[in-house]
């Protein structure tokens, strides 16, 4: 797995994780303060062309920023399903925006900049965040009458790249020749206004083209593959599953959906037939191209750090493919069914009617027959937990997500 | 600001009295901020964010006076119900952080100074109103979007999240759309 973003509760702890985050409110404060944010002067004029020094500080920080950040994930550093991608609530988006636009002009301050304006004690900045409060008090009390646009049009966490169907360094390159435009047209108003030249210096020179270099970087090495990133996680991982520490006995996990202070979410990765026939009640049928988009959706869950994810497929081999691209996309708490749906029917429907067990099979084929196709309604599906006193090995271990479950703005 | 005749250069350098430097050439402070947004989505997994703070700030008010309303209302809960302190968190300290950064900063290059920016044919007094008016609305929209330019803006935006874009499109469309109705403020 990608060394970064750091667990930083677990490895300072709370003391020392306020402590980085203030250190790097530090930077902010100090980049927004050289760069002339604290002036509502400075931020108002960008919307007559008259002071460009805005919108170029704010492009040049997405545009480099983002350069840094996919050439650090496609380089392996930096692990992109364990950053902070702000989902996407369609119009509250955008009818926020506008409103934020309004805001904008009104008082030439974001709340970011009105901060650090305030310490550096502009009072127009002081009275913009005392505004501020009041704007957010506004929000609570008025935010019940349109709950439901608020949180309508929820698309979940969709990137740039979902939306036009295009892969990372595309959607580098189209940011950064737009960052480039957006300079060059600006750039060509203010002079119209102004009658300056923009100042050419190497650090536009960079600002302009190290976006474009870094887009073609990962543009020319590609995507990487599922196969590419289990291959950086390889050695650690099959270490774990030939010493069998992720295979859990079926009584394990029959005690963990038993356990009401964990959620078990189970992924059946068996072909849709055998599905059908049968499987273990609340168990999630995925079809194993699919599984990337799952782990991006249990990514997203907000209490993935108390779920624990069985997969399983008729014995082990189609579930330990599951399992190594859940955990390239570095998914949480994953363990496969040890011995598959057969392992739990040898245990659970040995007595059962209508299920017999077949004389032979091929790897990872359904080794029972079935009288119908019941899916769960199978007394084997859902065996009652206190009736069962079965001897195993405990294995799981709950982990913490590295990453953030919620972003700066949260 | 008015240059004084005396040599400022005899001036008794004080700590806040130091003389003004302008401010960085903008890609440089673009450059600058951009290493700090990467530090923070490196380290952290997170970016910056700015407007959150003032919604726990509010919330921490509102707990001071009435928890039970903070209780009621489902965006306050959310932050500050029951004993939860609402600036018990890491965003908060990133402001913190911020402040610090901007005063130091503001110190070393002699722009730390009290006064009220404004343009130049507005009074104080219409400064003031229209920057608590733009407080208002900025940070109601902020909260209506879950962030400004600094969540939405900056962080989401080089996440390539594709909300956060269509956030950012709607701040300076809005702002550029309305900014010839407002050109008596800044002009």
């Amino acid at each position: 797995m990608a060394p970064f973003p750091l667990d930083l509760i677990g490895l300072l702890g709370k003391p020392g994780t306020y402590l980085v985050f203030m250190l790097i409110g530090f930077g902010f404060g100090y980049a927004l303060e050289i760069s002339g944010f604290n002036r509502s002067t400075t931020l108002a004029g960008q919307f007559y062309f008259r002071d460009l020094r805005v919108v170029k500080v704010f492009f040049t920080a997405i545009a480099v920023g983002m350069a840094l950040i996919f050439t650090a994930v496609r380089l392996g550093w930096l692990d992109y399903n364990l950053i902070w991608v702000p989902p996407t609530y369609l119009w509250p988006g955008i009818l926020g925006g506008l409103i934020m636009g309004v805001g904008f002009i009104l008082g030439g301050f974001c709340p970011g900049t009105s901060i650090v304006a305030s310490a550096t004690l502009k009072i127009d900045a002081m009275v913009f965040v005392l505004g501020g409060l009041v704007g957010a008090w506004l929000f609570g009390e008025t935010e019940p009458l349109f709950s439901n646009f608020y949180f309508g049009s929820y698309y979940g966490r969709l990137t740039v790249m979902d939306v036009f169907h295009i892969s990372t360094g595309t959607a580098m390159l189209l940011v950064a020749l737009l960052a480039i435009a957006f300079y060059a047209g600006m750039e060509y108003l203010h002079h119209k206004v102004t009658g300056q030249e923009p100042a050419r210096n190497r650090y536009r020179t960079l600002a302009w083209w190290l976006p474009v270099g870094a887009a073609l970087f990962v543009l020319v090495l590609g995507d990487p593959t599922p196969a590419e990133k289990w291959n950086r996680i390889a050695l650690e991982k099959e270490a774990l599953l030939s010493a069998r520490a992720v295979q859990i006995h079926p009584g394990e996990l029959l005690d963990s959906i038993a356990d009401d202070t964990l959620r078990v979410i189970m992924l059946d990765v068996r072909p849709e037939t055998d599905y059908n026939l049968f499987h273990i009640k609340d168990a999630r049928r995925v079809d194993m191209n699919n599984l990337e988009n799952v782990a991006r959706e249990l990514l997203l869950d907000p209490n993935i750090n108390q779920t624990v994810i069985v997969v399983m497929s008729n014995d082990e081999t189609a579930a330990t493919e599951a399992w190594k691209v859940l955990q390239a996309e570095s998914v949480p708490n994953v363990y496969i069914l040890e011995g598959g749906v057969n392992n739990w029917l040898s245990i659970f429907a040995a007595e059962e009617e209508g299920i017999q067990p077949l004389e032979q099979a091929g790897d990872d084929q359904l080794r029972y027959t079935f009288s119908a196709a019941r899916g769960a309604n199978w007394e084997a599906a859902d065996p009652f937990p206190h009736e069962w006193e079965l001897e195993y090995e405990p294995k799981i271990k709950l982990e913490r997500k590295k990453g953030p479950s919620s972003g700066g703005c949260g | 600001m008015t240059v004084e005749n005396k040599q400022p250069e005899k001036k008794k350098k004080s700590l806040f009295n130091r003389p003004e430097k302008p401010y960085a050439d903008p890609y440089l402070g673009g450059i600058v901020l951009a290493l700090v947004l990467f530090a923070s989505i490196f380290i952290t997994g997170s970016g910056l964010g700015a407007s959150g703070t003032v919604g726990r700030f509010t919330v921490f008010l509102i707990d001071l006076v009435a928890p039970e309303h903070v209780d009621r209302v489902p965006d306050f809960l959310h932050w500050g119900g029951g004993t939860t302190n609402p600036l018990d968190a890491t965003l908060p300290m990133l402001t913190l952080g911020s402040i610090f950064g901007g005063l130091v900063s503001g110190i070393i290059h002699g722009r730390a100074k009290w006064e009220i920016v404004k343009g130049p044919s507005i009074s104080n007094r219409t400064r003031l109103i229209m920057a608590f008016l733009g407080g208002v609305f900025f940070v109601y929209g902020a909260r209506m979007a879950r962030g400004c330019t600094s969540g939405q803006g900056l962080s989401g935006g080089a996440v390539l999240s594709a909300g956060s874009w269509t956030v950012v499109f709607a701040i300076f469309g809005g702002a550029y759309a309305l900014a010839y109705f407002a050109r008596k403020l800044w002009l």
